[in-house]
């Protein structure tokens, strides 16, 4: 890509003297928001520093626009780059509108006296992130989603080509996480800035990103769309998961299933299981799920968690094999829910299930149990 | 910024002035000697040739009033540089011992050369209370890398208070009586005695580096934000800190030269400045602070002098009076701060 904003090459990030990271190749263009993820004390927010120049570049270069920024005076790089830290702000007696401020800081004279134009461009970016409100307040006394988001609209004063998050959603609510990654989006999207970040939730990091670069063992582990790196275990691996397992179609992780013989046969489809499952698995009672299409939306949370699944061939009538297999399974089971509240042609097979249930006294529908 | 705010800042900058200038007045007109406004005039302007009371306030109240002035504003300005520096609000130098330090090498210097029949000038003695100043600056930097914990940074400045203030006492316990007595007095800190030669270096000293000061105002607002949000800005570290250093540095080091340690007014008027003008911009409370710490000199000065007059007692005991109080406001409520967070 020749249109790239930042570009690192061979790169290592070290702390002090201990090389975290080494062997990075990065690229980010413009408009485009890059996420970096791995597991805690993989150095990830070792790379975002060096790549912000807040560490010294020991190893390889790194290049805005072009230039090596081991060849930029720290004034020019304040123009191009700027930083949305996690860092506690203790200042006293700063007003959101003075935090804002000091983002034009390498834009104005000797004493950081602001124009006219820098004061417009600090309401405007107070504007688009919504904090204009809190103009007057004290940066101390407003909530943790509030100070992020000023510290990003600073960020945003600064005017840079390149923005660098150090995980800008930690400490938010999931409101706030939307709020503030859809303005970057925005940021990225209206104004071509590249945004580099780091983010610990996956599911988020999956819905927001261009693409995603995977650290792991002091390395590049991958580095592809969020569709290339969500997809088989490439998660799991990443983290070395082995306590419950990662649904890269939802983004989210499942706890570990409760293993053992199925006490519980649960009839499932098109995703009305889950809860059912969940709760199982939460109240420790193994259980068994069926007959589930390999294509249902419920699939692969049921294989997370169910000590025993049957399925069936995605987009086939559930066959009388898989029907006979659940039965036997279904009548070592103490107790039967029967979670879908229709039938169908595909799943015509867990009609007969149901029918087979009734019979018994082991049937619960699932709107007769209390949640 | 609203017009609310330039109207709250241009009537605190009006009120400090004020209360400058009259106290300034004060200090030329009360003394033991009954000298009225009218006459102090005629001794300013030089219109009056009547010997005694023109030489009172031209070479006594004068330069004393000027020093206290001068001092006292550098001294918040330097309290002021150390806050930002260790972004603590109840760091000065006073604390931190740095003015104890000072104390000691202008002892130390004065001991020698008084042993050898010589007076120190005004820039020997300079001199000696900077080193001193550096020497103490320099240990409490070696610690401050060790301990996080602002607290306990200010009680490892106490503690090296101490013992620059029992070595000192220790030479002094070995020094000639003559001269226990000049350091005794000059030791507790007092604004008395200072010469028109004196208030030139002073001058010269105090008005550079609180211009100089004045000048780091705009890394030091992106400072506020910690150090890893002023170097993306374009601060250069390394070297804002070291002037930061030197600078707060030689201003306590010119107060202590002149005026012996002084307590408290490094912490106390940057809190209260930073109050009244409901901000802690540089820009704002560096000018303001100069103002303030000048007034407020003044105002304990006076009644140091005028107290128990015609006996006087320290300028520190007046200042730690007032100044005190307000440095445990200062600590509660920074503690308010934490606990609300």
């Amino acid at each position: 890509m020749s249109d790239a904003v930042l570009t690192a090459r061979a790169l290592s990030a070290s702390y002090g003297k201990k090389v975290v990271v080494s062997g990075l190749d990065i690229e980010v263009c413009s408009g485009e928001i890059l996420t970096l993820i791995g597991p805690n004390g993989a150095g990830k927010s070792t790379v975002l520093k060096t790549i912000a120049s807040q560490l010294p570049v020991i190893e390889g270069k790194v290049f805005i626009g072009g230039k090596d920024i081991s060849d930029m005076s720290s004034h020019e790089i304040a123009k191009v780059l700027s930083v949305c830290l996690t860092d506690r702000i203790t200042a006293e007696k700063m007003t959101c509108e003075d935090v804002v401020s000091t983002g034009r800081y390498p834009y104005t004279g000797r004493l950081g006296i602001l124009s006219a134009e820098d004061r417009g461009i600090v309401h405007e970016a107070m504007e688009l992130t919504g904090v204009s409100a809190l103009a007057d307040r004290d940066i101390r006394f407003i909530s943790d989603g509030q100070r992020q988001t000023v510290m990003l609209a600073r960020a945003i004063a600064q005017q840079p080509q390149v923005l660098i998050l150090d995980e800008p959603t930690s400490f938010l609510d999931i409101n706030n996480k939307l709020r503030l990654l859809s303005i970057l989006k925005e940021l990225a999207r209206n104004r071509g800035i590249a945004v580099i970040q780091t983010l610990h939730e996956l599911d988020l990091a999956q819905r927001f990103s261009d693409r995603i670069l995977c650290i792991r063992d002091g390395r590049a582990d991958m580095t592809g769309t969020p569709e290339e790196v969500f997809s088989g275990d490439n998660i799991s691996r990443l983290y070395g998961m082995d306590c419950g397992t990662f649904v890269p179609l939802f983004g989210t992780a499942e706890a570990p299933a409760v293993q053992g013989t199925p006490k519980v046969f649960v009839i499932g489809g098109g995703g009305s299981g889950i809860p059912v499952y969940r709760r199982l698995q939460r109240q420790g009672i193994p259980f068994a799920a069926g007959v589930i299409h390999e294509n249902d939306i419920e699939f692969p949370v049921a294989q997370s968690l169910a000590a025993v699944t049957v399925t069936e061939k995605a987009f086939e009538p559930i066959s009388d094999e898989s029907v006979q297999k659940a039965l036997a399974i279904m009548e070592k089971c103490d107790e039967v829910i029967c979670c879908p509240d229709s039938f169908g042609t595909m799943n015509g097979g867990n009609r007969r299930l149901l029918g087979e249930a009734e019979k018994t006294e082991k049937l619960k529908r699932e709107q007769d149990k209390e949640i | 910024m609203t017009g609310k705010r330039i109207m709250r800042r241009t009537v605190c900058f009006v009120l400090l002035a004020a209360i400058a200038v009259v106290f300034f007045v004060m200090e030329l007109v009360s003394g033991s000697a009954d000298i009225s406004v009218k006459d102090v005039f005629s001794a300013l302007t030089g219109s009056s040739t009547d010997g005694t009371a023109g030489t009172i306030v031209r070479s006594i109240r004068l330069p004393r009033a000027i020093a206290a002035a001068l001092l006292g504003g550098g001294l918040s300005v330097s309290g002021f540089l150390l806050q930002s520096f260790f972004n603590n609000p109840i760091a000065g130098p006073y604390v931190l011992g740095i003015s104890s330090g000072a104390k000691l090498t202008v002892a130390l210097a004065m001991m020698l050369t008084m042993q050898n029949g010589i007076l120190l000038s005004s820039a020997g003695m300079v001199g000696a209370a900077f080193a001193g100043s550096l020497l103490s600056m320099g240990a409490i930097l070696l610690l401050s890398g060790k301990v996080k914990n602002m607290a306990q940074l200010i009680i490892a400045g106490v503690m090296i208070g101490y013992i620059c203030s029992a070595v000192t006492e220790l030479a002094v316990t070995f020094a000639d009586d003559a001269n226990i007595v000049n350091l005794h007095n000059w030791s507790m800190g007092s604004f008395s005695g200072i010469d028109m030669e004196n208030v030139r270096v002073i001058a010269v000293i105090v008005i550079a580096a609180v211009a100089a000061a004045f000048m780091l105002s705009k890394p030091m607002s992106a400072y506020q934000l910690g150090e890893n949000y002023a170097k993306n800005m374009g601060v250069n570290l390394r070297l804002f800190r070291l002037a930061l250093i030197l600078l707060s540095s030689i201003l306590s080091a010119c107060v202590t030269a002149f005026a012996g340690p002084v307590s408290f007014v490094g912490i106390a008027v940057p809190h209260l400045v930073k109050n009244l003008f409901g901000t802690a911009k540089p820009i704002v409370v560096i000018p303001a602070a100069f103002i303030g710490g000048a007034g407020f000199c003044l105002v304990c000065d006076l009644i140091a002098r005028m107290l128990f007059a015609p006996a006087e007692i320290s300028i520190s005991t007046v200042t730690a009076v007032f100044g005190a109080p307000v440095v445990i406001a200062a600590m509660l409520s920074r503690r308010e701060q934490k606990g609300s967070v």
